[in-house]
């Protein structure tokens, strides 16, 4: 029997996202699973009952019922207790059911211990390992994508100006001045969002590998002059010593007197976010001014930010949203929903709708964090980077022009070599020969060089018609053929007529076929 | 007619012959330097024809007539993917009718020396014919061998003889020695060694072909091409005929270009090459395993890619002339261009089993060849390319030839598709490309792979545009 595959509506206030819509249902079913939603799950993202049912998705009235009787149940937030309607999920959760959801393992080990008690299996899609096989089910960057793009959105709706900088008959409009701080995939969509709206974007990372990302997205990269690298294990950023996060904060002290739009998404993992823009500097920062803090989930990098909220401290407009994604329901709900196809595609690896849990699977063994009521969480630290260190390219990229070098020497002794065999070879033929062979030979050196001036004027397109027409025009040799036909011996007019016929074909076949070649090649 | 309006006929040929070839420079001039190239050809055997030596005009004219309807047949019939087949056997035809002319010529009693040099004369004739003889019949046998392995009538896969090198070593020495008897013979008494040495380089041209691979056809394609001008030009040695040099001369240059040009694209020796071989055309499992996890797509979400694109560059591969795909792709491209998408095809120079074999089949097609972008042209816009669709094509586009030093194709010029930002490859299974090198590209983290029947893959493909 194939499972059965559940998403609920999302109980959390003000989420709009669902785990599955029409489209993944489909693909999910292509594993052999079959889906079920609660009635009205996909409403708030723009998905109706309707559009699921012609997915081939059960829509189920009851929630409770829906619970009971899925072995899988997919959603967005964890499981939680709705203060009103009286329905507390993890209660709902069958014995011995899976469960996946994001789950924050780290900031929830009251809701591990509840879950673990329900004997139940469960993957946090927050546990992805960082490496590029698992990149396809990576939500939080998904996840994060939408948060960059709709970052800039929410501060263009709060900021009084253009984006973009223009000149009109009404006067010039500056361009905006937005910084982004932290390039992870956050960090780049809202580079990319800002600057397609025409604002003149900096960007600023603790990890000097991903500059290169953000010079490709169009934004400059600030550096500063110290030695310190940043990556951390997993591609992620670690917490960086005392001289350098001095230097860090006067460039951000420098920077916030010029910027009008600064967006925050610096998260250093398992620790509160790191707090980088000060009071002071919110102060110092222009009236009008926006923070969009997409760290505020986690605390906030900003002083002033309050999750959640949106404040206006000293004339700028503190933007501490922690339903970025939400807003654009539709979007993230596909783009998770995929992530989560993606998983169980690797769940199920016979595609007969069973899924198996196997712990040597390095993605899998992230992603579980409860295995049939036991605790199986943190996994063992992964063990790739997820971007190499620059270092590496510069060695492979020496390898192989070392290797160009070494041939080079031999080649230049063996030209003269040969030039010098050559010149002897012709010394020697010539002493020896008489002068009617010697106006042949000259004749035969002199066309060899004529060909290789031509042949290599001659376009690469056309090599095939090249071989074709030189074909053609072997077929010269009938000439000896037909030198020979009238000769007196009977064996020698045959040979002669059979290639007079063979040599007929080429010459014949060689030419039309280039010109019917020719003919194809137009504009 | 006298002597010095056939050679003035001559000269007017030859200048045709090098205007024919020069036309090929571009596509503009092209057709009129084939017409120069008939033009040349029907002054030479006017000439000739209407010369003192020719008489039997009637086995002349039979001969003739049939050749003509047969070549025209055959090249009105041929399938363009079926060129370099082709182009093979017109190969051979230039091979035997060299053979047949030496041993004609060999036996021509009218042949006599007179002078001072006679005896010189004659053994520079006798070295002539013997060198004319053996470029002609390795031509032969090595263009039958290589017309077999391109229609697939042989096995594509190189053989490989245990101690071949020794063999072709042994033959070698065998021809010299047999030129030895040959030149020294009074008389017809070389006629034996001369048979003896047309059968044994005949099993060398065998040999030799049948240990290349399927891939390395352009260059064995060009360096017969080379051999048939070179027996052409033996030819016009022995016959003194300047026409034939010169004309063999240009063939056996063109070749030789072409041979060059062929493994300086594969960054390979042209001895290695010939020496045969290397890696098998069925490929293999590489030896160091999966290198990480391809993903797979559909053809619907392929053509949603495509259509999402500004520029988009196809690169076509074998695997398109295998399965006949071009015209699919040029539909694609037409839709592609309507919707405002910037297409373009990248050409690796060795893509296909001929030199310029894809530009052809592009042709036919009728994509426009202003659009169609040889290696040098197109490398560098890649990173600026929305999406790459890569078609049959396998080392061609194997980022391990820039990145590892000990790869079997290190070195190798590449199409760099692997910078566009996604690269779609249309593969019928993951084994290796003729190299038998794992690919990289296929796990990137911007390639999608795109499973299945190149033919099948491209029409679902033209379905969803």
């Amino acid at each position: 029997m194939s499972m059965k595959i559940g998403a609920p509506r999302e109980v959390h206030p003000q989420e709009c996202r669902v785990a599955i819509t029409p489209d993944t249902a489909e693909q999910l079913q292509k594993l052999g699973f079959s889906v079920a939603i609660e009635a009205g799950a996909g409403a708030k993202a723009h998905f109706s009952d309707d559009a699921y049912r012609e997915a081939g998705v059960e829509v189920v009235e009851d929630v409770k019922a829906l619970w009971a009787q899925s072995d899988i149940v997919l959603k967005v937030n964890g499981p939680e207790t709705h203060p009103h309607e009286a329905i507390d999920e993890i209660k709902l959760l069958r014995e011995g059911g899976t469960l996946i959801s994001f789950i924050w393992p780290a900031q929830n080990p009251e809701l591990m211990q509840q879950l673990a008690a329900r004997k139940a299996t469960v993957m946090a899609m927050d546990s992805v390992p960082r490496i590029s096989r698992a990149q396809k089910s990576d939500a939080l960057s998904s996840m994060a994508n939408v948060a960059g793009y709709r970052a800039v959105v929410e501060a263009a709706n709060q900021f009084g100006r253009f984006f973009t900088g223009q000149v009109t008959a009404a006067g010039k409009v500056p361009p905006a001045k937005v910084l982004v701080i932290g390039a992870g995939v956050a960090g780049l969509a809202a580079i990319g969002a800002a600057g397609s709206m025409g604002a003149i974007v900096r960007a600023f990372d603790t990890r000097p590998e991903v500059k290169e990302q953000v010079e490709s997205m169009g934004a400059e990269f600030l550096m500063l002059e110290l030695e310190e690298e940043g990556s951390g294990a997993g591609g992620y950023a670690k917490v960086m010593s005392e001289e350098f996060i001095k230097a860090e904060m006067e460039l951000f002290a420098r920077q916030a007197m010029d910027v009008d739009i600064i967006i925050t998404t610096a998260l250093i993992p398992g620790k509160p976010a790191p707090k980088l823009i000060t009071e002071a500097m919110v102060e110092s920062m222009r009236d009008g001014s926006v923070i969009v803090d997409l760290a505020a989930q986690q605390g906030g990098n900003c002083a002033l930010c309050e999750p959640g909220e949106v404040v206006v401290r000293d004339g700028v407009t503190i933007i501490g949203l922690t339903d970025l994604p939400s807003r654009l329901p539709t979007q993230s709900s596909q783009l998770y929903g995929t992530n989560l196809r993606h998983l169980l595609t690797d769940l199920t690896p016979n595609k007969d709708g069973q899924i198996v849990v196997s712990m040597e699977d390095e993605v899998i063994r992230g992603v579980t964090v409860i295995k049939e009521g036991e605790i199986t969480w943190p996994p063992p630290p992964p063990k790739l980077q997820a971007a190499p260190p620059p270092k590496r390219e510069l060695t492979t990229a020496a390898a192989p022009r070392a290797v160009g070098e070494k041939e080079e020497k031999p080649k230049g002794l063996a030209t003269a070599i040969s030039m010098g065999i050559g010149i002897l070879a012709l010394l020697g033929l010539g002493s020896v020969t008489p002068p009617a062979f010697l106006a042949h030979f000259t004749v035969f050196v002199l066309a060899c060089f004529v060909g290789y001036m031509v042949i290599w004027n001659v376009t690469p397109a056309l090599h095939t018609p090249l071989m074709s027409v030189t074909n053609a025009i072997s077929g010269i040799i009938i000439i000896g053929a037909l030198l020979q036909i009238s000769s007196p011996s009977g064996l020698v007019v045959v040979l002669a007529a059979i290639s007079i016929l063979i040599a007929t074909v080429n010459v014949f076949g060689g030419f039309y076929v280039t010109q019917r070649m020719l003919h194809m090649f137009r504009k | 007619m006298t002597e010095g309006v056939l050679t003035t006929a001559y000269i007017a040929a030859s200048i045709l012959f090098i205007l024919a070839l020069g036309g090929l420079s571009n596509q503009e001039t092209a057709r009129r330097g084939n017409l120069y190239g008939i033009i040349g050809m029907t002054i030479a055997l006017v000439a000739t024809i209407g010369g003192d030596q020719v008489t039997s005009y009637g086995t002349l004219g039979v001969c003739m007539l049939v050749g003509a309807i047969a070549g025209v047949f055959v090249a009105s019939r041929v399938q363009m993917t079926q060129m370099p087949e082709l182009v093979a056997i017109l190969h051979s035809f230039v091979g035997l009718a060299a053979v047949l002319v030496g041993f004609a010529s060999y036996l021509d009693p009218e042949a006599h020396f007179e002078g001072p040099d006679a005896q010189v004369l004659k053994t520079i004739h006798e070295i002539e014919i013997y060198l004319g003889v053996l470029i002609g019949a390795v031509t032969f046998t090595g263009s039958v061998i290589a017309f077999g392995k391109l229609s697939a009538r042989i096995t594509s896969k190189p053989l490989a003889l245990p101690a071949r090198h020794w063999l072709n070593l042994a033959l070698g020495l065998i021809c010299v020695w047999l030129g030895a008897l040959f030149v020294g013979a009074e008389g017809h008494n070389g006629l034996i060694p001369l048979i003896v040495m047309t059968l044994v380089a005949f099993v060398f041209g065998v040999h030799m072909v049948m240990a290349i691979g399927g891939a390395d056809m352009p260059v064995v394609i060009s360096m017969l091409n080379s051999y048939s001008g070179w027996a052409a030009a033996a030819t016009g040695f022995m016959l003194s005929n300047d026409l034939l040099i010169i004309t063999g001369a240009l063939v056996g240059s063109s070749g030789a270009i072409l041979s060059y040009i062929m493994c300086r694209a594969m960054n390979r020796k042209f001895l290695a090459v010939i020496a045969g071989g290397f890696g098998t055309a069925g490929g293999t499992a590489a030896a160091d395993g999966e290198q990480g996890e391809v993903v797979a797509v559909s053809a619907a979400e392929t053509a949603e890619l495509l259509q999402d694109a500004k520029s988009v560059i196809i690169v076509p591969g074998y695997g398109m002339a295998v399965a006949q795909a071009q015209h699919v792709i040029n539909d694609i491209t037409k839709k592609l261009r309507d919707k405002g998408v910037r297409v373009r095809f990248a050409i690796h120079p060795v893509a296909g089993r001929m030199p310029g074999h894809m530009n052809v089949l592009l042709a036919e097609a009728k994509v426009p060849y202003d659009i169609v972008m040889e290696m040098d042209e197109i490398n560098e816009d890649f990173p600026e390319t929305d999406a790459v669709l890569v078609i049959g094509a396998n080392d061609i586009v194997n980022p391990s030839a820039q990145t590892d030093p000990g790869s079997p194709i290190a070195g190798m010029p590449v199409l760099e598709v692997w910078k566009a930002k996604t690269v779609v490859v249309m593969k019928r299974s993951m084994a290796t490309g003729y190299a038998g090198v794992q690919n990289p590209l296929f796990f990137g983290e911007n390639t999608r792979m795109l499973f299945g029947d190149a033919k099948a893959s491209v029409d679902a493909i033209l379905a969803s545009v």
